[in-house]
């Protein structure tokens, strides 16, 4: 059966993810932090985006670099810095890609017999930050709930919601 | 809260999957209706038609009312706020990236086993 990911806003400016994985957590660690493992599920085929290069240093002090898009031209990138390393435990890393603003994100892998939660905390630095970025997520996501949205202001029949 | 969240929304697809239903809040939409005049409508017993408004209200789409022996039928109050849908949104990102690393962590543990049995051998 699938493990559930459930997200909170925790507060005004944090938001958590949760999610169990059936593995002990240096293997969900290591996934986390070897790149090659890395670039196969941090960009979801149903997001549209293909991860071009990918160069993760963890280590405290180490640095990132992520490149979407096909286009070489294209200058899509997230970047930052690790924070905090301790395997196969916690990894904290900054988000520098907005400038000032982007948020810290912290995740922790704890094991408890033989399986992992990962409970990954995004915290903005303000309230309006967190709203900014997730007016982005929303975009990035695609429409769905729009459509759902709309059905439920104004029922009518549509099939194809329900897929 | 995440419970509450993540439950409310699977009530809401549940409730929305079925044709007759979706008719429903379609109907109730242009004005409210008695349970009777629903099933009339829909060609449908009134239990039948019970059940499915029975759904809709624990989706919270409908809310009913029972006035003398009519009970009477009228959408729900609840909708999708925008902080609701673009939670739902980020939800979305992080599940389909972590059905991922499923995959991957589930491979290295193969590998693992995989490896170990070398080992004793």
């Amino acid at each position: 059966m699938k493990n559930r990911t459930t997200v909170e806003r925790a507060s005004e400016r944090e938001l958590v993810v949760t999610r169990a994985f059936d593995a002990p957590a240096r293997l969900v660690f290591e996934a986390w932090t070897t790149a090659e493992l890395f670039k196969r599920w941090w960009v979801p085929r149903s997001l549209g985006m293909t991860l071009r290069s990918c160069e993760l240093d963890v280590r405290v002090g180490g640095r990132y670099r992520l490149v979407f898009g096909d286009d070489p031209s294209s200058t899509d990138e997230f970047f930052g810095r690790y924070i905090e390393v301790t395997p196969p435990s916690r990894i904290v890393w900054t988000n520098d890609e907005g400038g000032e603003g982007g948020p810290v994100t912290t995740v922790t892998f704890e094991e408890k017999d033989g399986k992992t939660l990962v409970v990954l905390r995004e915290r903005y630095p303000s309230k309006e930050a967190l709203d900014a970025a997730g007016t982005g997520a929303a975009d990035a996501m695609g429409e769905s709930f729009e459509q759902l949205d709309e059905l439920l202001a104004i029922p009518g029949t549509n099939a194809r919601y329900m897929g | 809260m995440v419970q509450c969240l993540s439950v409310s929304f699977d009530a809401s697809f549940a409730a929305l999957s079925d044709a007759t239903r979706r008719g429903v809040l379609e109907q109730l939409g242009r004005a409210d209706a008695s349970i009777t005049h629903l099933a009339e409508k829909f060609h449908m017993t009134l239990t039948g038609m019970k059940k499915h408004v029975g759904v809709l209200e624990q989706a919270g789409l409908v809310t009913t009312e029972k006035v003398g022996r009519v009970r009477t039928c009228k959408l729900g109050s609840r909708r999708l706020d925008d902080e609701t849908a673009w939670i739902e949104r980020y939800r979305q990102l992080w599940d389909a990236r972590f059905d991922e690393l499923d995959k991957v962590v589930e491979e290295l543990k193969r590998k693992e086993k995989v490896d170990g049995r070398k080992k004793r051998k």
